[in-house]
């Protein structure tokens, strides 16, 4: 005979399908993950709890640069101190992050929230490409860098949103190619050598 | 013997996918394997070894060890990065739509050589072609052709009667031509005209060397384009994705 299979009491399994949904997390991670929560002290979950809640409830897209923030215009946009004649143009939020590590960009972003993928159906609606152009009636920005990825995807992207802005008198720039710091020259590949070449400097 | 841990081979990259935190599944076309699907570790990192070799659309010399569910690539080298290509927007969308049709006419582990060397031959036309077009339509047909399900335009599908120089109907469930006479045979039917029927069977005979010669007029590239999307569409059952941002170009 057969004996019942009892799984574990309902909120935990509830908690662990939740946490399955997440990328990279398993149902092995998960039910770890769920379990490890019952143990924590109840302030530390329920400041994780809110923490999610938060998230979704408080941050809104800039109406301005698209990206992720809790106010609307978010603090670049409305910050005196940065240039409002530049427009660096990103992937997604996270590449912000890594701009704003140089300490060195004073300029104001966009993020497109993605970047053309024809086979999988992603075309230029379904990216803040129209809100981009939209920027651009002030006549206040003089300059826009494309940041998207250099992969073939990433320049197929720049290509596109470059055709839509140069008729409108923009000065349109692209991030430079070349070799990456601490990497070797050997196993770098003819594209990326051809540009570092094209782009060499004088010492 | 023991199965040795590593093979080579080359392959042209026809689609990545993100996984992880810095991996890509990449699917590859290869001479000998047809299609795999293989993990690359740290592709999408700056410093990667990896990453400028496996970009879309290169064809590069890989090393591969047997994995447990997906082999994973530990080396690349780029044989050909087909970069004129690259620099033309409306050329990325035709290659990318290239690497569609393949990956979704093909199944994985089914070796093809015929395929692998049309993609390659085709895009190495589309870096200096002065008509995409045309190259789309020679990579159709013959992908077609090698895949089993080259249209036949010389005799009516239903009475085998050789075909009249006149307005004839294409059936895309029968996979040919119908003279006007046979016309109700098959369900699904399109009209061709000479003129079209002439262009394919001319792009079907020639390789791309002989096939670049032929400039074609706009409404006869148009008719021939329109009735092999509504073929492929049909041996498909569904949409090919890439050709909705190929029309956005337009």
């Amino acid at each position: 005979m057969r004996i019942e299979r009892i799984p574990a009491v309902e909120p935990v399994s509830r908690l662990i399908e939740e946490f399955g949904k997440l990328p990279g997390i398993g149902p092995k991670s998960a039910a770890r993950l769920a379990y490890y929560l019952l143990r924590m002290p109840e302030a530390e979950a329920k400041a994780l709890a809110e923490a999610i809640i938060a998230v979704k409830d408080k941050t809104v897209l800039c109406s301005s640069c698209q990206n992720i923030t809790d106010a609307d215009p978010c603090a670049i946009c409305s910050s005196d101190e940065r240039d409002h004649s530049i427009i660096c143009v990103v992937k997604e939020p996270l590449d912000i992050l890594a701009l704003e590590r140089t300490g060195i960009y004073k300029g104001l972003y966009h993020v497109l929230h993605g970047v053309l993928s024809p086979m999988d159906g992603i075309g230029p609606d379904d990216l803040k490409i129209k809100e981009l152009l939209g920027r651009m009636n002030t006549g206040a920005v003089k300059e826009v860098i494309l940041a998207t990825n250099p992969n073939l995807e990433g320049e197929a992207t720049a290509m596109y949103i470059q055709k839509l802005l140069t008729p409108l008198g923009v000065q349109v720039t692209r991030l430079a190619r070349g070799l990456p710091v601490g990497g070797d020259l050997e196993y770098a590949d003819e594209v990326t050598l051809t540009h570092a070449l094209e782009s060499r400097r004088e010492m | 013997m023991a199965k040795p841990r590593v093979y080579k081979t080359e392959a042209i990259v026809l689609k990545r996918n993100d996984l992880g935190e810095a991996d890509s599944i990449i699917t590859l076309y290869t001479p000998n394997l047809g299609k795999i699907r293989a993990v690359a570790r740290g592709v999408r990192r700056p410093k990667s070894k990896l990453g400028g070799h496996l970009d879309l659309l290169t064809q590069s010399a890989l090393l591969l060890a047997h994995g447990q569910t997906l082999d994973v690539i530990t080396q690349s080298q780029t044989i050909e990065s087909f970069l004129p290509l690259k620099s033309d927007l409306r050329n990325i969308s035709c290659a990318l739509y290239m690497a569609e049709l393949v990956n979704q006419f093909t199944v994985e582990g089914a070796e093809h050589y015929p395929v692998y060397r049309l993609l390659l031959d085709d895009l190495l036309w589309l870096c200096e072609a002065r008509d995409s077009d045309t190259v789309l339509r020679h990579f159709e047909l013959h992908l077609l052709s090698h895949l089993g399900y080259q249209p036949e335009l010389y005799q009516c599908l239903n009475c085998k009667s050789p075909l009249a120089p006149e307005r004839n109907l294409f059936s895309a469930s029968g996979g040919g031509v119908l003279c006007s006479k046979c016309a109700g045979s098959e369900p699904a039917t399109r009209p061709i005209s000479v003129d079209a029927l002439k262009v394919m069977r001319f792009l079907l005979s020639n390789s791309p060397a002989s096939a670049s010669r032929l400039r074609l007029g706009r409404a006869i590239s148009r008719e021939v384009e329109q009735l092999l999307r509504w073929y492929i569409r049909y041996i498909l059952e569904r949409e090919v994705k890439s050709l909705e941002f190929l029309d956005h170009l337009r």
